[in-house]
């Protein structure tokens, strides 16, 4: 008969012990392959030009900080939430808002476009994630036709539409990621593997694969499996939260941006980090990070109401972008890369160009 | 002055959990090394000499220096040490802000540091206003009078406290030296303005809701957590791993195969409408235009992946497989997405609808997976789940990519294309840009949509998908 649990001699500290020594192990098997830095390997590449972005359009409309945005796959539209519950959808080419809905919460921390078009999915402090179809209708009230799809146990702080509008990913403040089945409100997988609040996820480009990568406040990056709801990968080197995780186009690679002022760059097959982003002068947090199209750029939002642009190959900062006038929050780059935008304590939003 | 205890209601420390405070708290004293540290002097005061003052503008030429930036970027850093309390004005200014000028500042007592003291009493805040209060008639500003009045409200039980202690402060204060007290007053309003900010003034405090408030101690402390580590890491140990010159030299060939199609990196034709506020360069890059510009078809040479999520790309290698009989496969892999992305309730009907169109014996659009695939998929349609066509995908996926594809970039359908293709040409910026023409609005997706054609049918003839 098969004894499940403890033995005697199991305890908890011996079992902890060796997970450090595997840990250990771990770290030597990755520095074995490791014969080359990435700024080496880009010596032979051309430094970039000089560079200029500016602001090209500012949202203003939020009575409070902007906690996240995304873009909506025609290039010109945006959602963005906020602290005060509000969720706006806004053609930021003409800065006209075009919808809006009140949340019943405040600290709306994450939403999402649908991949049609034609909804937005939102959560926060309400430990939820919902989907509110957009309409032009006056006669509707676009919070009657609210679908609650995801349920935690604490707040949400991302979320993401799957290839189409009918499953959506969270992460959440209890420590898990989930997959929800939009139309019945079903949980399809959950991702346990995080000791602390899961901040962020991003959902890998690759061409067959079902995997997204997630951060939290345990400091690590970790790779999943959808189909199995394992942890595929993981990789702990920042030494504080991880605020942001975002794939490089490639999808071989992503970047992290962490509260140890910070942004590294993970690679997938060599299982390591390869490239850090600091700055002796950069002391407060990387908030979100995305890349430009080529993957060239690092765009980075900090908390010191900068945004920091790097060049990913040399590892060098190509360039500061002051204007806000509060934290950078949030930061995503146009479905086309022709621009990227900004969101920020400051309530209001900036697109650069 | 009363202290506080040092209990947060975090489950973390104050210090770990915010970094940037104790690495502002580094800076503040390298500032004032002696030897390398920022230029010091006495400051003048009315008659008073006030020592270890600093200058705006060798603060900002101290940070310029020891951190190779800008003056732009030394003013921003220099302010937000000034904003979280760091550095005060001396002339007792209630603008926390750096001035690149002659502007006197020093540095914050350390037992004022934004990191020591938080959070700030009530007690003690209703102390430092009863004695403004008292020193001088009509110090206090409008929000400070609000917060007076709010406090002798809620703490009226011991206001005669708050007033004996801010006497006694006072009464203390007035032995010591002009200079020192003018020095203690302005730090102690620097401490107040930095956690009490005046209204419109950002307050570097907020951090936002709480983390790790959850009980995530408990999931740290428990054998399963660590089982699971220890699994994770006999995994990972196991796996392969591609040595760092081959990975770090795929980026390079990465970047620099899309570096001129990255509008940011390298500019777009005809312009970036962002930036010249004109949106041909949309209307020709549309998901389903008649004729794609150049850069467009070259992307589709670049990995099987780029021409499938392209709608023309993948439109035209359609019409290539069509003409090689092998069209089936496309449409199976499309069916496929649609199973793995659709809803939970549509599984049983899709999963039956595929293997009757590509899977079954005689089907009418069979697809030749290999035998032991089939056996497999099968097998799982037994109890159909959304995976469960994945391993019949990726063996067509591999097929088309492997096979058909190459073909297809060879082919004179792609040559042709690629020839035909458009260069748009430059618009260069308007001489007058002030002139702007009016932008106008696209129609909004929820307008436009229409009920996607599904790739699989219930009839044998079934569309292809194709609109």
């Amino acid at each position: 008969m098969a004894t499940d649990g403890l033995h005697e001699n199991e305890t908890l500290a011996s079992l902890k012990s060796e997970a450090e020594s595997l840990k250990g192990k771990l770290e030597e098997e990755r520095a074995k392959l490791h014969d080359v830095e990435l700024h080496q390997v880009a010596e032979r590449v051309e430094a970039l030009g000089q560079f200029v972005m500016k602001t090209r359009r500012t949202l203003k409309g939020h009575g409070n900080k902007v906690l996240c945005m995304d873009w909506c796959k025609d290039k010109r539209r945006v959602v963005s939430s906020s602290q005060d519950g509000k969720v706006i959808v806004w053609d930021s080419f003409t800065t006209n808002k075009e919808h809006a809905v009140t949340m019943p919460c405040t600290w709306v921390m994450a939403c999402a476009y649908a991949p049609s078009g034609c909804a937005i999915a939102c959560g926060g402090l309400d430990n939820k994630c919902s989907v509110y179809p957009l309409t032009f209708d006056k006669n509707e009230n676009m919070a009657a036709k609210k679908k609650s799809v995801a349920m935690h146990t604490n707040y949400l702080s991302a979320c993401s539409f799957t290839n189409s509008d009918m499953q959506i990913l969270t992460a959440s403040g209890d420590g898990t990621c989930a997959l929800w089945d939009v139309e019945s409100g079903q949980l399809l997988q959950s991702f346990h593997g995080h000791g602390a609040d899961v901040l962020c996820l991003d959902l890998a480009p690759s061409e067959t694969g079902n995997t997204f990568v997630s951060g939290g406040c345990d400091k690590k990056a970790m790779v999943w499996d959808m189909r199995s709801g394992q942890c595929v990968q993981a990789f702990e080197t920042h030494e504080s939260d991880v605020n942001s995780v975002r794939y490089y186009p490639s999808g071989d690679a992503f970047a992290s941006g962490s509260d140890d002022a910070t942004c590294r760059l993970y690679d997938l097959r060599a299982d390591r980090e390869v490239a850090i982003y600091s700055k002796e002068s950069i002391i407060f947090g990387a908030s979100s990070v995305d890349f430009s199209l080529s993957g060239r750029l690092l765009f980075a939002g900090y908390n010191d109401y900068t945004i920091n642009v790097w060049d990913v190959l040399k590892g060098s900062r190509v360039s500061i972008l002051f204007g806000h006038e509060n934290r950078v929050s949030t930061l995503r780059v146009s479905p086309d890369g022709t621009a990227f935008c900004s969101g920020s304590w400051d309530h209001t939003l900036r697109v650069w160009a | 002055m009363a202290t506080v205890a040092g209990c947060t209601p975090h489950g973390r420390s104050s210090r770990t959990q915010r970094p940037h405070l104790s690495k502002m708290e580094r800076v503040i004293v390298s500032m004032q090394d002696p030897d390398q540290g920022v230029k010091m002097r006495s400051q003048r005061l009315l008659i008073t000499a006030i020592p270890h003052a600093v200058a705006g503008r060798d603060v900002v030429e101290w940070l310029v220096q020891k951190f190779c930036i800008s003056e732009e970027e030394a003013l921003h850093l220099g302010t937000l040490l000034a904003q979280h309390g760091y550095i005060y004005p001396l002339h007792e200014s209630r603008d926390l802000t750096l001035r690149p000028d002659e502007t006197p500042y020093r540095f914050q007592t350390p037992y004022f540091w934004t990191s020591t003291l938080w959070p700030a009493a009530e007690l003690d805040y209703a102390i430092y206003l009863a004695k403004k209060n008292i020193q001088k008639q009509g110090a206090l500003v409008d929000y400070e009078k609000e917060h007076y009045t709010q406090l002798h409200k809620k703490i009226n039980h011991a206001w005669d406290l708050v007033v004996m202690q801010a006497r006694e402060q006072l009464r203390a204060a007035k032995q010591r030296r002009k200079g020192d007290r003018l020095v203690i007053s302005c730090q102690e309003q620097t401490y107040w303005l930095v956690n009490r900010p005046p209204p419109g003034v950002p307050n570097i405090l907020e951090q936002g809701p709480e983390r790790g408030s959850y009980n995530s101690s408990r999931v740290q402390m428990s054998s399963d957590f660590y089982k699971c580590e220890i699994e994770r890491f006999r995994k990972a140990l196991g796996r392969n791993r591609v040595k760092s010159s081959v990975c770090l030299e795929a980026y390079l060939k990465f970047s620099s195969q899309h570096g001129p199609h990255d509008p940011i990196l390298s500019g777009c034709l005809p312009s970036n409408p962002w930036i010249t506020d004109d949106v041909t360069y949309w209307a020709m890059n549309a998901p389903k235009v008649a004729a794609p510009t150049k850069l467009r078809v070259e992307r589709w040479s670049f990995s099987f992946r780029e021409l499938l999520d392209d709608p023309v790309g993948r439109g035209h290698f359609m019409d290539f497989l069509q003409k090689e009989f092998s069209a089936e496969n496309l449409s199976f892999w499309e069916a496929c997405e649609e199973l793995r992305f659709g809803g939970q309730a549509q599984v049983p009907a899709l999963v039956d609808a595929v293997y009757q169109q590509f899977l079954a014996p005689g089907a009418a659009r069979w697809v030749n997976i290999d035998s032991r695939t089939m056996e497999w998929t099968l097998e799982g349609m037994r109890q159909p789940h959304r995976y469960v066509l994945d391993a019949a995908q990726l063996h067509i996926y591999m097929l088309m990519k492997k096979d058909s594809y190459p073909r297809f970039l060879k082919s004179d359908i792609y040559k042709g294309l690629l020839e035909e293709a458009v260069i748009p040409l430059e618009t260069k910026r308007r001489a007058f840009p002030f002139l702007r023409k009016p932008l106008h609005s696209s129609p909004s997706p929820v307008l436009q949509s229409t009920p996607e054609e599904p790739a699989v049918t219930s009839t044998p003839a079934g569309g292809n998908g194709k609109q």
